[in-house]
Formats: structure tokens, C-alpha cells, sequence
């Protein structure tokens, strides 16, 4: 054999680095091919080492899933295994396999000038052709896509539920509806103290999100949070709607001490005396308040619903 | 020495002349699977694929094997989990909610995390895995941002990278919202008023997707479900297939160095070294999230409990990738304009729907927007040094500070607890910051970085150096000599050869003297 041998390739090879011609053989000693580790031996037997210590978790892993699991341990087991074993894995790669440095030519991505307005004459030209003194077509297939489009979104979006009508003005507390507890349990005058705050909803529809109510006691006495809502907290019993005018998370944390609502969601603050105004963070409009009235047993009813929509805005509010 | 016979045999093996040998599998498998589809030429290409060494490459892969984690796992959830949100009474394996009224999806929750052999692990580890694919997408793209990697011709690979960004952040929120524990049912609340926000169609939309006012009439969980399952992990392995396509017509981008120019890439190449390398990452990416899935508990429902609209818990916060936005509905100032009779709830709409919305579309825009103000419409391939291009790290560190601002406005409530100051002092103080302190951080890092150019030599290693005197008195400074591995022996890159001499004593050690012979990867 002759010398010709140290270049083997030729033109019917494939070379994937783009060099033109065959790149030689590499000796087994070429400084591109030997391992990143001073020391091969050792990184073998490390690697060694840190590839037995995968299996072992794996295999504990497996031990530990066959008498009954135990998540904890799983977890150590199945992590260092999966661990262990690629650390041992990349380490291989790093320190033992040829790391170069290797080098690949780019190749142009643009091309020739020539070959861009060929394209952009073939789009053109038969798209014009397409058209030519066939204007109506275009017209009529624009058209019918554009009716397509729309008529797609129907079943697409319309199907999915209902229309929203006045579902967002209203509830469905009405004039003497009793104030009942989750329980659907009626509300007496005695049941709360001063400092005291539950949540309520209208009988027949406990646990409901958008009748949720918050009622507090403030004081032992009537209160009138704003002018017009006179007769609204008979015995300081105030109840106002519990969904947030922000974004709509239950108001759910009363403070005694301030007599203030807190939503635990955007630390929106409603002041509980002058009509739940919002003191404090992005809500912007006070809470609507449910106007009371103690009947001559001493339940706690409505005296009509909300006169606002409740929770946070939309468009159509006005 | 043998190496003519094994010459003799690698030839017979690559060009498959000689008959009388027995006929080598793999020529065979090759040859077999190139007649079918022409693999030896583009395959060859891919086994020479060059990808250059620098630690900053490893953050887009681990947000590539986050997804194969989620993928696995998600698999596993799904054969357990019932996307419905019917109310069943629970009799399942969790003794403490024997009795209660939940709903199924979150009954099979707590089944398949205590009543399936590792499911608890394997859904804490979906969990953790979902939290780090959006923390790898994150730093992966200010790895891109900050080296200019997405300049000229990488322009649309960075506009899919942004894409599946959004379309991570939307399925970890809807992945978080399947459970329906309380702490997935207050997301939802508030996600609806946030539809419901949106001028003219809110309303509409909002009761078409629940099926009524919130909460609906349930069918928002089996239709969250199957966008979570199907839709958009469909959407996200088509780009993230687009994104690795695109990366392999272009080639890596690489920093510049020792025979490196914008006409090559020099790296380590796909067959073996990466393959092994890379193979090795996708098990310790595994092997971080399985024992993050066993050891450290997230999203516990069973102490949240079922979903009620009337019940709250007291410091309630979204994934840490949502806690942006939660700053921004926090902190912005309750404005609401009404026009016309109609309400723009802007205090929701601006911060949950306008401001992402301009956010992504900036970033989207970016390259175009630098290119235009730079005028540089060259084709990029070596990457920027950050400090070598002060005005963009600058922006990118204001981007990043407002963002890390936002998030730590996320909780407030803590903050004010942790710190023994009231929640108003908080809040206000976030309503400057979040402007303040990007300017602030934006400027230092202007600065910071013209000065470090401004320094001969930064970043590389200093040579010691020895100072002696002499008898009469006269000092001398001496620089000592490099030491291995300081830049001298840096070999020329060389194309991946097309055969290996295998024959001969594998000692290359004591045959080379030392394997040291390469230096740390300058940038």
C-alpha cells in the first residue's frame, strides 16, 4: 500500500464538515482526538465509579418500589440514579471523547440575486396569472373566505355557553330574602356579636358565588354608612357584596380592630363604616351594599337586592 | 504495527469492495437505510455538526429537557386525573377528606398523589419541571438577548423562542388551574374578571369559555384540560421542532476566539462528543427534578382543599411566572373610565391584558427595532461580549429589573409582614420603585459596562508576577510563565477527520506527556 492511503476520501464521499476535498485520517494520537482528562486512567475509574453509583439508585429506586414506595426516598433514590449516571454520562463526553477544538465551514444561506427575483417572479407572474381578467373570482373567493372565517368562529366560540344577557347586573337577592349561612341556616339578630362577620347568601342559594355576602356587626347600634342607606344596618349589622370590585376574589378577611374588609388576593381595602369605600390598592369602586332589615322575629332579610351590579367591571356596567 | 491491515480493513468496511468479508452491520444498516432515504450524505452532515463549548449553550437545554420531563410525567398525571369538575363525595385513600363533597378533578388529584405508587413524586416533579422550563426559557433568552445572538439571520428563531415563552407561561397557568384546589379556582376567578375586563366582547367571552357567570357550569375544567393536554403542547413541539430546525440550517452562533470567525463554527462535534455529553445533561435535568419532585413539596391541595367561590386563604400567590402580572394588577392605581355608558375596567385591563401584550410585542420587535436604530443589517454569526455593547445590556438589565420589580410587588403582604411596615407604605413604594429602580439599574450597568472596555484585558487571567531585588537596591518585576492551560497551547481547529486510526497503544498520555493542552474558553 502506498501513501495515497492517508487521504481515502474522494469525490463520491460524503464529508459533513464542507471541507471541498477528503479530510485525512486522523492518527490516533492527533492532539484534536485525545481526551480533555490529565489523567485518562483516572477519569475512567471516576466515571466508573459515578456510573455504578447511578445504578445503584436506580436499582434502590426499583428495590424501594417493589416493598411499597415511600415518596421521600423515591426521590433520593430515582435523583442521584438519573443524576449520577448522566453526570457520569457528560463527564465521559467531556473528558474522554475528542474535543477538538473541530471546525465547520458556514455556508451562505442568501442566494444569488438572480435566483431571489426568479422566485419572487415565479410567485408574482403566475399569481397574476392566476388573476388575469378573472377579477370577479378573486373577488368572489375573498369574499367566501372572509364569510368562511366568520362562520367558522361560530361553532368555535359562540357554541361554548351562553350569552352573558344580564347575568352580570343582577343576583338573586330579592326583597325579604332571609340572610341564610352556608348551612342554609337563617340569620338572627343574636347570632353575631359586635366584631363579628359571616359570610351569607340568600336562601336557596347558599354557597353561590355572585350572592356571596359579607355580614359584619360593627356596632350595637343602627348605622347609616352614607346618606339615602339610613335604614340599611339595622342593629350595626352592614352586609356588603363579598366578591371584589377588582378582580373579583372574595373579600374574606374582616379586621375588627379597623373595621376594615381585606381581599387577600390584590390587598384591596374596603372601609366597612363609610359604605365599604376602598381606602387603599386597586379597587376601584366601593363594594355595593345589601340594605337590611330585622323582621318581628328577629330574622335578618333583605329589604331589596343589590342596586348595583357586584364585582369587578365589564363593559357593559354603566 | 498493524495499522496498514486495519487501514486495509477500514476500507474495506467504508467503501464495501472487498465481497469475500463477511459484510460489516452497521455498512449494512447505513447502506440499507440510505437506499430507502439517502441518510450517508445529510446524515453524515448531522454527525459532523459542530456545537461550540460554552456553558451559556447548556440553558436552552435544560429548558428542552424540562419539556421532556413535563411530556414523561404529564403522560403518567393523565392516566390518573379526571378532568371534570362534578362533585363526588371523596372515599379515596387521603383519611382526612373521607366524607367531604369534592370535585373529581380534585379528588383524583389527591388519589393519583397518595394512592398511586410514586404519583406523589411524579406530579411534584411535572410541577417543579413546569416551574423550571419557564425559568430555563427565561434565562436561555437573556443568554440570546444579552450575547445579540438573535441578530441577523436568527431574527424569526428568536420570534419562535418569544412564542413558546407565552405559550409555556399559558400552559403552566392552566396546568396549575386543572387541580381545582382553592388556590387554582382563585386564579381562575380572577383570570375570568380579567376576560371579562376586555372592552365590547368581555362579557361575551367570558360566559362563552366558563358556561355562564363564574364559575360556570363547569366545563371550564375538562375544556382547560384538553387545551392543556393536546392544543398547546401540540403548538409548543411544532416550534420547539421549528426552533431546533432553524438552529441546524443556521448553525450555532459562537463567541469569538482562536480560529473562530463569522464563517465557521468551531465546537465539538454531534457524533460523539455532544451526543454524550448532551445525553448526560437530559438524566441530571431528570435526576434534579426527580429529587426535587420527591423531596420538596409544591402545590400540597390537600392543605388548600377544594375550590369554594365564597373561601379565600390568606397570602394567595400564583406560580413565580405568573407573580408579574400579579405585581402589575397590585400595584396599578384604581382607575376605571366610563364612556359613553360603558365601563373600561382599565385597573384590570391594563395590567393583565394591554401591558403583556405590549410587553411580548416589544420583544417580538426587538431585532427589527436594533437593526433600525443601529443601521446594522449584517449578517451576525461571533457573539457581542455584554460589556462591548453597553447600550443593550443597559436596556436589558432595566428590562430585567422591572420585571424582578414587578415580581417582588407580587407580595406586597408578605413584604409588609416580613418587614413590620405597613402594606400602604409597601405598595406606594412599589408604585415609584417599579419606574425607579430600572432607571437606576439601566444607568449603573451603562456605565459599568464602558468602563469594563475601557480596561485592557479584562476577564482574563492575570499572570503573576515576581518582584525581586536586587543587592544594589534596584527592584525588577518579572511576569512568571504561563501557566497549563493559560492560552499557549491552544490548538488550530481542524475539520472532523472522515476516519479515525484506531490501531496503536490508546496511552495517548504518556505518549503526548500531558493531556493538557487546551485553555478554558476565552470569550
Amino acid at each position: 500500500m502506498s501513501d495515497d492511503l492517508d487521504v481515502v476520501t474522494g469525490p463520491d464521499v460524503a464529508t459533513g464538515n464542507g471541507a471541498a476535498a477528503g479530510v485525512p485520517l486522523a492518527k490516533f494520537d492527533d492532539p484534536h482526538l485525545l481526551p480533555y482528562a490529565k489523567n485518562p486512567r483516572r477519569a475512567e475509574m471516576l466515571i466508573g465509579v459515578i456510573l455504578l453509583i447511578g445504578l445503584a439508585g436506580f436499582a434502590a429506586y426499583g428495590g424501594l418500589y417493589w416493598v411499597g414506595g415511600q415518596a421521600q426516598w423515591e426521590g433520593v433514590f430515582g435523583g442521584v440514579g438519573f443524576f449520577a449516571f448522566g453526570f457520569g454520562l457528560s463527564a465521559w463526553g467531556k473528558y474522554l471523547l475528542p474535543q477538538g477544538p473541530f471546525v465547520e465551514e458556514r455556508h451562505n444561506l442568501a442566494s444569488s440575486e438572480a435566483e431571489v427575483g426568479a422566485m419572487a417572479a415565479a410567485i408574482e407572474d403566475r399569481g397574476k396569472m392566476v388573476f388575469r381578467r378573472r377579477g370577479f373570482l378573486g373577488t368572489i373567493l375573498g369574499a367566501g373566505a372572509g364569510v368562511m372565517g366568520v362562520v367558522i368562529a361560530f361553532p368555535l366560540i359562540r357554541s361554548l355557553g351562553p350569552q352573558p344577557k344580564k347575568t352580570f347586573d343582577t343576583t338573586d337577592w330579592s326583597p325579604n330574602a332571609y340572610l341564610v349561612d352556608l348551612d342554609g341556616r337563617r340569620i338572627h339578630q343574636a347570632d353575631l356579636e359586635v366584631g363579628g362577620a359571616l359570610t351569607v347568601f340568600p336562601e336557596g342559594y347558599a354557597g353561590s358565588s355572585v350572592n356571596q355576602t359579607m355580614l359584619v356587626r360593627a356596632e350595637n347600634t343602627d348605622i347609616v354608612t352614607l346618606p339615602g342607606r339610613e335604614t340599611w344596618g339595622p342593629k350595626g349589622y352592614l352586609a356588603y357584596s363579598k366578591m371584589c370590585t377588582h378582580a373579583g376574589c372574595p373579600v374574606g378577611l374582616y379586621e375588627e380592630l379597623t373595621q376594615q374588609l381585606l381581599c387577600p388576593c390584590h390587598q384591596s381595602l374596603f372601609d366597612v363604616k363609610t359604605g365599604a369605600n376602598p381606602v387603599f390598592g386597586p379597587a376601584p369602586r366601593p363594594l355595593p351594599q345589601l340594605p337590611l332589615k330585622i323582621d318581628s322575629r328577629g330574622f335578618l332579610r333583605a329589604q331589596a337586592g343589590y342596586d348595583q351590579p357586584v364585582g369587578p367591571g365589564f363593559w357593559e356596567r354603566s | 504495527m498493524s495499522a496498514a491491515r486495519s487501514r486495509t480493513a477500514m476500507r474495506g468496511r467504508g467503501a464495501g469492495r472487498d465481497k469475500s468479508q463477511k459484510p460489516d452491520p452497521v455498512v449494512a444498516g447505513v447502506r440499507w437505510l440510505d437506499e430507502r432515504l439517502g441518510v450517508a450524505k445529510g446524515g453524515r452532515v448531522l454527525l459532523d455538526k459542530i456545537f461550540p463549548d460554552h456553558w451559556s449553550f447548556l440553558l436552552g437545554e435544560i429548558a428542552l429537557y424540562s419539556l421532556v420531563v413535563l411530556i414523561a410525567t404529564g403522560i403518567f398525571l393523565s392516566l390518573y386525573f379526571v378532568p371534570s369538575a362534578q362533585d363526588i363525595i371523596y372515599h379515596g385513600v387521603y383519611a382526612p377528606l373521607r366524607g367531604s363533597k369534592v370535585s373529581a378533578a380534585f379528588a383524583s388529584t389527591v388519589n393519583l398523589s397518595f394512592g398511586v405508587r410514586s404519583g406523589l413524586v411524579i406530579r411534584q416533579m411535572h410541577h417543579w419541571a413546569a416551574d423550571v422550563f419557564v425559568g430555563a426559557i427565561a434565562v436561555h433568552m437573556c443568554r440570546i438577548f444579552f450575547t445579540g445572538a438573535y441578530r441577523k439571520p436568527r431574527e424569526l428563531n428568536w420570534m419562535i423562542g418569544i412564542t413558546l415563552l407565552i405559550l409555556a407561561l399559558t400552559n403552566g397557568f392552566i396546568g396549575y388551574s386543572l387541580p381545582d384546589d382553592l388556590v387554582s379556582g382563585t386564579g381562575l376567578r380572577i383570570m375570568f374578571s380579567i376576560v371579562l375586563s376586555i372592552p365590547i366582547v368581555g362579557s361575551y367571552l367570558a360566559t362563552f369559555l366558563f358556561g355562564g357567570n363564574f364559575p360556570g357550569d363547569g366545563s371550564i375544567i375538562p375544556r382547560l384540560f384538553i387545551v392543556h393536554v393536546l392544543v398547546v403542547p401540540l403548538i409548543i413541539l411544532g416550534l420547539v421542532g421549528a426552533h431546533l430546525g432553524l438552529l441546524v440550517r443556521q448553525k450555532h452562533t459562537q463567541f469569538p476566539g482562536h480560529g473562530r470567525t463569522e464563517k465557521n463554527v468551531v465546537g465539538s462535534p454531534m457524533y460523539p462528543t455532544f451526543i454524550a455529553k448532551t445525553t448526560g445533561f437530559l438524566f441530571v435535568t431528570t435526576g434534579v427534578l426527580w429529587a426535587l419532585g420527591g423531596l420538596a413539596q409544591i402545590n400540597p391541595i390537600w392543605q388548600f382543599g377544594q375550590y369554594e367561590p365564597y373561601k379565600i386563604s390568606y397570602a394567595v400567590q400564583p406560580d413565580w411566572y405568573m407573580g408579574w402580572l400579579d405585581g402589575a394588577l397590585r400595584i396599578m392605581p384604581p382607575i376605571s373610565w366610563t364612556l359613553w355608558g360603558h365601563t373600561i375596567p382599565l385597573v384590570v385591563f391594563f395590567p393583565a391584558v394591554l401591558f403583556p401584550g405590549i410587553c411580548f410585542n416589544l420583544f417580538f420587535a426587538w431585532p427589527f427595532v436594533e437593526a433600525k436604530v443601529t443601521g446594522d443589517r449584517s449578517e451576525h454569526n461571533l457573539l457581542d461580549r455584554p460589556r462591548d455593547k453597553p447600550k443593550r445590556t443597559a436596556i436589558g438589565v432595566a428590562a430585567l429589573t422591572f420585571f424582578f420589580t414587578l415580581f417582588a410587588a407580587s407580595s406586597t403582604d408578605v413584604l409588609a409582614n416580613y418587614f413590620k411596615i405597613s402594606l400602604n407604605e409597601v405598595l406606594w413604594f412599589f408604585r415609584f420603585a417599579v419606574f425607579i429602580v430600572p432607571s437606576i439599574a439601566g444607568v449603573f450597568t451603562y456605565y459599568l459596562c464602558r468602563e469594563m472596555t475601557g480596561v485592557p484585558g479584562i476577564g482574563r487571567r492575570k499572570r503573576a508576577v515576581v518582584i525581586t531585588r536586587s543587592a544594589q537596591g534596584e527592584y525588577e518585576s518579572v511576569e512568571t510563565a504561563p501557566r497549563p492551560g493559560d492560552g499557549q497551547e491552544e490548538l488550530t481547529p481542524t475539520p472532523v477527520p472522515d476516519r479515525i486510526e484506531l490501531d496503536g497503544e490508546l496511552e495517548p498520555v504518556e505518549a503526548a506527556g500531558s493531556g493538557v493542552r487546551r485553555i478554558p474558553r476565552r470569550l
